[in-house]
């Protein structure tokens, strides 16, 4: 275990020392979730019996969103892992001993923690000195606030797994690009990320809440806003074990089997 | 002690013929052809020997390596480094085997080198006393000094391989194989990686396969020489003994590029 620890701390560590990209990460960030803000108040004035969930809710979904966004985010890739696996230079981590797939999950995870930690507490504060309701509403209780961290570290699993999935992927494609594109904007859409699941057609909506993607970003936001409650939230968190479960155990089989086929990329 | 026997490696790799035509035929039926990569492929090297492994591209060097290093699994064949069957045992095989590629890095890139080497330390689970001991020696023989402290990525080619070598050495594996350690550095950094290849091998012991396509690695470093074509053992001898073979007073280069043209490889 203590060497997995080890490869989490080495990319956290290498991950710390990007500051000019936190600072112009965070500058984005309260940008986007102003806008985002204001437009929804644009809306919300207009028909408020019409807004699938209420504007409190919302507005904090927003904030935190901006706020956890490099966690979930599915644009966060790992560039080092698909290159070594287009280049052939996975060969020396396969001659390490440690599972691969071990490897790059406590990488995985890091990469998004560490940009996570530069980047959470601005936005927090900020979005919290927003006047009501259009602010981050931090009031919850602690049986909610206990489930959100929960749902938060499923949340990053899933994220991870799913990634893990497309890296080990790249073993059988030519150039993985296409798969990576595809799924960060059905991540977008089916996770929440361009609109709040709430706001889909029903229909869509339940597509997007049994998918994987919905078992990331979705859930802990809304149980943060108290969006979901009660027999909702153990739903959507038994999806997040689920799908986990899933990726896992299909990200590992595909990693086996493409381990097998270093063999050609670059004699 | 590393054996093999009787391997055999062939790859599947896709094929057709130029033009647009033929792009879109390839769309809808694919032809693969087999290309063998190690034929019959039979070695024994003894621990503690220094090996070069050589032949031209493409004979089938770094299949054996992989092979060896128990990243590939042959077709055929038996294998075994220090008692163990590289793919089925990998975790503990790899655990005794230094690797150093030398096109590629194993070092983090906007790190300082010492906390890569921190990170193999605890991947290889080298004792904290063990590790001091293997790199302050290591420091020392290659010169590592301030080299540790800078990040990957500000250090000149030779200085990174310097602290390649280190990292494979860390965890004082009983095996070392190194595929073109000395590509591309100047004559200082080859002729410091050379002698710390021999120093290595006179006080640890350990056993060294070496492939490159410079033979004065193989003259300053090898004892023997094994030189592969086309994916078949084709010589095993010494460096006297290929320079015998080819006759005249050739340099090993001259000689080794003769026999290259006489196995027509």
């Amino acid at each position: 275990m203590k060497k997995y620890l080890s490869f989490f701390k080495m990319r956290l560590m290498a991950g710390l020392q990007y500051r000019t990209a936190a600072l112009a990460g965070l500058s984005t960030q309260f940008i986007w979730g102003g806008m985002e803000v204001l437009i929804y108040r644009v809306l919300w004035n207009a028909h408020p019996e019409r807004f699938p969930m209420g504007i409190e809710a919302l507005s904090s979904y927003i904030w935190l969103q901006q706020a956890f966004l490099t966690l979930f985010a599915m644009w966060n890739w790992e560039r080092d892992i698909i290159e070594s696996v287009k280049t052939g230079a996975v060969a020396y981590e396969l001659t390490r001993p440690a599972d691969l797939y071990g490897m790059w999950m406590a990488r995985s995870m890091a990469l998004r923690l560490s940009r996570w930690l530069l980047r959470a507490a601005p936005v927090i504060v900020l979005g919290c000195l927003i006047p009501a309701p259009y602010g981050l509403r931090l009031r919850v209780s602690p049986a909610v606030f206990a489930l959100f961290l929960l749902s938060s570290a499923l949340m990053l699993t899933v994220v991870c797994a799913y990634s893990l999935f497309v890296y080990a992927l790249t073993f059988h494609l030519t150039d993985p690009n296409g798969v990576m594109v595809l799924s960060t904007a059905a991540a977008d859409l089916l996770g929440g990320g361009i609109v709040p699941l709430p706001f889909l057609p029903a229909g869509l909506r339940r597509i997007a809440e049994l998918s994987p993607f919905g078992a990331m970003q979705n859930v802990p936001l809304r149980i943060f806003g108290g969006d979901i409650a009660g027999v909702e939230i153990a739903e959507a968190m038994g999806l997040q074990v689920l799908w986990s479960a899933v990726l896992i155990s299909v990200g590992y089989a595909l990693m086996r089997a493409g381990i097998r086929r270093v063999s050609l990329a670059g004699g | 002690m590393i054996e093999m026997k009787g391997v055999n490696k062939s790859y599947r790799v896709r094929r057709r013929e130029a033009g647009l035509g033929n792009a879109v035929k390839s769309l809808f039926s694919r032809e693969y052809t087999e290309i063998p990569a190690l034929r019959d492929m039979t070695f024994v090297i003894p621990s503690g020997q220094i090996v070069g492994y050589i032949g031209p591209n493409g004979a089938g060097k770094s299949t054996t390596i992989k092979i060896l290093s128990g990243i590939l699994r042959p077709d055929s064949g038996e294998c075994r480094v220090c008692g163990l069957v590289p793919w089925e045992d990998r975790k503990r095989h790899v655990a005794r085997l230094g690797v150093v590629f030398g096109q590629r890095s194993q070092l983090w890139w906007d790190v300082p080198v010492s906390d890569s080497m921190e990170l193999l330390r605890d991947i290889y689970r080298v004792p904290q006393a063990k590790y001091r001991e293997n790199l302050d020696r290591l420091t020392e023989l290659l010169d590592l000094g301030d080299l540790l402290k800078t990040p990957a990525r500000m250090l000149s080619l030779g200085q990174r391989m310097r602290c390649e070598i280190a990292a494979a050495l860390l965890h004082s594996p009983e095996v070392l194989f190194l595929d073109e350690p000395t590509i591309g550095l100047d004559a200082v950094s080859k002729l410091k990686v050379r002698e710390f290849i021999l120093e290595q091998n006179r006080l640890c012991g350990t056993t060294v396969i070496l492939t490159t396509h410079d033979m004065q690695d193989v003259d300053a470093l090898c004892s023997r020489v094994l030189l592969i074509g086309k994916g078949r053992l084709l010589l095993d001898g010494s460096t006297a003994e290929i320079r015998a073979m080819a006759g005249e007073n050739l340099s090993t280069e001259e000689s080794v590029a003769d026999l290259y043209r006489r196995f027509g490889i």
